[in-house]
């Protein structure tokens, strides 16, 4: 199964061609990487905010799954079905928000929902304190 | 057969187990199939016994019910309740999924058990630990939940509108366990398919059954975690006092709906998909045919299963949801009645020209596609959203549903069970008793049913304890038609114990299978002894072909089972 | 288990080992467990835009350390699989209990923001914003204990050179639940 690769360091791989000097190197960009997603939402910038903040994660979520689960290695399914199942949750947000997000639609509004944004819409004053 | 092969069994025999070891705390899957059995037909008395009740207490009101007496309103929605719930996770799953599941995945792809049996153990007892937390709900305090097996909140998620505090937790606590269980049994089912297949057991060679039950499990897992989330916050809204669904608090009740049928729906076709492949594989042995068409099967069920995802929102047509999603669903909803025609027109087309044999399992198989059929064509009227304002909540959407659970979850069942009951017990059941059962079921079954969708039409709406309060409902033709039902309820019950006696005294007296192979099918189960012992086959087997070469043309023998070499 | 291991568990026709397959589905259910949850939070959250006044009381500072400590067990228990497929038993122990003072760490300081937050008057009921916050955290708690636990029975095993191919599967397992707080974290605590 464990077909090492000839090379020139003292170190041993894995089956994955990595060895630990690999997966600290990885850890140390997820630290920088988690540390950008951390100072970035402290400008207040929504766009800065959302890309910082999830566009990072999705990144640090691939490196994880790429380099520490290995999901790179698996049979082809494996993503696919992970995939699906993520897809399964994606199908959920969008034809369940045009409820339970929205406050109003064709015909429908949602009165309980919108006395409670009214009741707070001053909220980004005290925000600020 | 004469295969020399790596693969012994040399560690099961050993030593003797004790009784203890071989059926309180198995490792066999066939024993672990038996528990779920046995435990689901057990759940399913109970069920079929709260069936009555409400039935007389719906046909006659005020009736002092023989076996129960007077029942009283709360009692009455607390009975329907559980009926479904029972019904569907604890007759439906375990016997369907769990049980035929356990009993027949390894035996049919030649292997000698599941790939976790300790998995598979822990799966039957959380499962058993849900039907004691579940009974237990009916004696406490106030008792059992009565906000329908769909627990729509505000009625489910506040003690001080369903009046039933400990009840309503209790309920749902046993539907999580019962969840927990069947997640833990479908990795446990899928990972043995994908793993353990016998040596040469291609893809296109495992039996439709198999299949069927595996990607109900994957259905499963796919569609009930949102629920389980949703599970836990329900829980927290009844015990704590959170708003998740409180709409006063921010919540939405309309969530809820999502969170439930966004599983529900699928729900339906976990226990169809291994109904249709149980009865694929009666009809395939009893009219000496290849499957009409396999990969058409193995296809329309893939297609059945995505589209199954897409489906939910027309449970909830005049919840208030989104009219432009109302419209999506139903197109969805008329769509996936494709799929399911097609697979009925493969097993009508199984049956052209084949040599016809109306064993009990047989006739259960037909009786299956029957009455399924009328099932599917009513779902038509209630997929489009138009009619399905008039007709939504009444007994026509119970008589839909019902023409679709009975048959898959009884009458496919009987098909199942007549049929491998050689193979599980080593002994035959009787074909007379079983034919009377036979009839007695479907008469009984359609005079239960056909009357409500004439009910449901006319405008009975369901859950309704009393219909003598409504003075326009109350009148003595549909009172007649009701009790037409009611009776007919009562007949399809006492055919029951003609089965039930001929499964309990079939089981130590009934003509012994003298050979493995009774049936003269092809798949691997039959290779083994009956009953298997434990770890199944003395020699693994091996495949070289399809499991539906019946009848094959220059052939002296009119089978051809999966692991003969020539 | 050795001599009761069924030849079923010992096939293996994807070309992948049955129990790595199993741990795959395992975490494919639980990305529908966690996804629904998450989502129900975010439709809600993008409803009420007034929940950014209830996730600035969060406390970034303590769910930050707990993102490093958890990144850090996740690296922890990927070395220790390195060294259970190269059989150095040892260290592959003594790295497994590093992953599991790691969830330790992990567990303190939820139990700290927690009692702070709580002794700041937000408790589960609230609002709705605390329900979910306590909620998913609770939920992802709970895998974490349970990982924790499998670790420590693993670790038993690995001192024997047994069964030493349930480092990977636990590790799998516990990047998953990394993943899951990689998610949480600026779902409950940065977005403002």
């Amino acid at each position: 199964m464990a077909e090492y690769v000839a090379h020139s360091h003292d170190e041993h791989k894995d089956a994955d061609g990595h060895g630990p000097s690999f997966y600290i190197k990885i850890w140390a960009i997820l630290l920088v990487l988690f540390a950008i997603s951390v100072i970035g939402p402290e400008f207040g910038h929504r766009t800065v905010t959302l890309i910082t903040a999830f566009g990072i994660a999705l990144v640090k979520a691939y490196m994880v799954a790429v380099n520490f689960m290995h999901i790179k290695h698996e049979r082809k399914y494996i993503p696919y079905i992970m995939f699906a199942m993520l897809g399964m949750v994606f199908l959920f947000y969008i034809a369940v928000s045009t409820d339970v997000q929205a406050t109003s639609g064709t015909n429908w509004e949602n009165a309980a929902a919108k006395a409670i944004i009214e009741e707070n819409k001053d909220f980004e004053h005290h925000l600020e304190h | 057969m004469a295969t020399t092969h790596a693969e012994h069994h040399d560690h099961h025999d050993h030593h003797e187990m004790s009784f203890w070891e071989k059926y309180i705390f198995p490792l066999d899957h066939k024993v672990i199939g038996m528990q779920y059995l046995f435990t689901g037909i057990l759940m399913g008395v109970l069920g079929a016994f709260f069936s009555y009740v409400f039935r007389m207490q719906n046909a006659f009101p005020g009736i002092e019910v023989p076996l129960f007496g007077l029942v009283t309103s709360a009692q009455y929605n607390s009975l329907i309740t559980n009926h479904g719930t029972i019904m569907i996770f604890w007759f439906a799953m375990p016997i369907l999924v769990a049980a035929f599941g356990n009993y027949l995945i390894p035996l049919m792809i030649g292997a000698d058990d599941m790939v976790f049996p300790k998995i598979n153990r822990l799966s039957y007892q959380i499962f058993l630990l849900s039907v004691v937390v579940l009974i237990g709900s009916f004696f406490v305090h106030n008792g059992g939940f009565g906000g329908a097996w769909t627990a729509y909140p505000p009625l489910s998620a506040k003690a001080e509108y369903n009046l039933t505090p400990w009840g309503s937790i209790l309920w749902l606590v046993a539907v999580v366990l019962e969840f927990v269980a069947f997640l833990l049994g479908g990795i446990n089912f899928i990972t043995t398919l994908m793993n353990s297949r016998a040596k040469g057991m291609k893809m296109m060679d495992i039996p439709i059954v198999c299949w069927m039950i595996v990607l109900a499990s994957i259905l499963f897992m796919a569609s009930a975690g949102p629920l389980i989330a949703g599970a836990a916050m329900l829980l927290f809204d009844q015990t704590i006092g959170t708003g998740f669904f409180d709409p006063a608090r921010g919540g939405d009740p309309i969530l809820w709906q999502h969170l439930f049928w966004f599983f529900g729906h699928p729900e339906v076709y976990v226990v169809f998909l291994p109904a249709m492949g149980i009865v694929a594989e009666v009809i395939t042995t009893f009219s000496r045919k290849k499957l009409f068409a396999y990969k058409v099967v193995l296809f329309t069920t893939f297609a059945t299963g995505i589209l199954s995802f897409f489906v939910w929102a027309h449970h909830q047509f005049i919840a208030g949801i989104d009219p432009r999603l109302a419209n999506i669903f139903t197109v969805t909803t008329l769509l996936i009645s494709i799929p399911i025609a097609e697979m009925l027109f493969v097993y009508i087309a199984t049956l052209w020209g084949g040599s016809i044999e109306l064993t009990s399992a047989m006739l259960f198989a037909l009786g299956f596609l029957a009455t399924f059929l009328v099932g599917g064509v009513t779902g038509i009227f209630l997929g489009a959203s138009g009619a399905d304002i008039y007709f939504h909540d009444t007994y026509f959407v119970l008589a839909h549903f019902h023409y679709t659970f009975v048959p898959i979850a009884v009458i496919a069942v009987f098909a199942g069970l007549y049929y491998w009951f050689p193979k599980m017990f080593g002994r035959f059941m009787d074909e007379t008793l079983g034919k009377i059962h036979f009839w007695g079921t479907m008469v009984g079954f359609n005079g239960i049913f056909m009357p409500l969708f004439f009910t449901g039409a006319a405008g009975d709406h369901r859950r309704i304890f009393d219909f003598s309060n409504f003075p326009e409902l109350a009148v003595s033709s549909l009172q007649h038609l009701r009790m037409v039902a009611t009776i007919s309820v009562i007949i399809t019950i006492l055919f029951q114990f003609v089965f039930f006696w001929n499964f309990i005294y079939s089981m130590f007296r009934g003509r012994k299978c003298t050979e493995n192979n009774p049936w003269k099918a092809n798949t691997l189960e039959w290779v083994a002894a009956c009953p298997p012992p434990h770890g199944n086959f003395l020699v693994m087997p091996e495949v070289y072909r399809g499991p539906y070469e019946y009848s094959v043309p220059g052939r002296e023998l009119d089978y051809w089972p999966q692991n003969e070499k020539v | 288990m050795g001599t009761t291991t069924p030849i079923a568990t010992t096939r293996s026709v994807t070309g992948m080992p049955t129990g790595r397959l199993a741990v795959w589905w395992v975490i494919g259910s639980e990305i529908v467990i966690f996804g629904g949850l998450l989502m129900c939070y975010l439709m809600l959250r993008l409803k009420f835009p007034h929940w950014a006044l209830n996730s600035s009381h969060t406390n970034t500072f303590a769910g930050g350390v707990n993102t490093f400590v958890l990144l850090t067990s996740s690296l922890s228990i990927v070395l220790a699989h390195y060294y259970a497929e190269r059989k150095e038993e040892l260290k592959a122990f003594g790295l497994i209990w590093a992953t599991i003072f790691g969830g330790l760490c992990f567990l303190v300081i939820k139990g700290i923001e927690w009692t702070t937050e709580i002794q700041n008057g937000f408790t589960i009921t609230s609002s709705l914003f605390w329900s979910f916050y306590y909620t998913a955290a609770g939920l992802h708690a709970l895998h974490v204990i349970a990982g924790m636990c499998l670790m420590g029975w693993i670790s038993i095993d690995v001192l024997q050179k047994k069964n030493m191919h349930r480092v990977e599967l636990i590790g799998i397992y516990w990047h998953f639940v990394d993943l899951v707080w990689i998610f949480l974290f600026p779902l409950l605590y940065i977005a403002k």
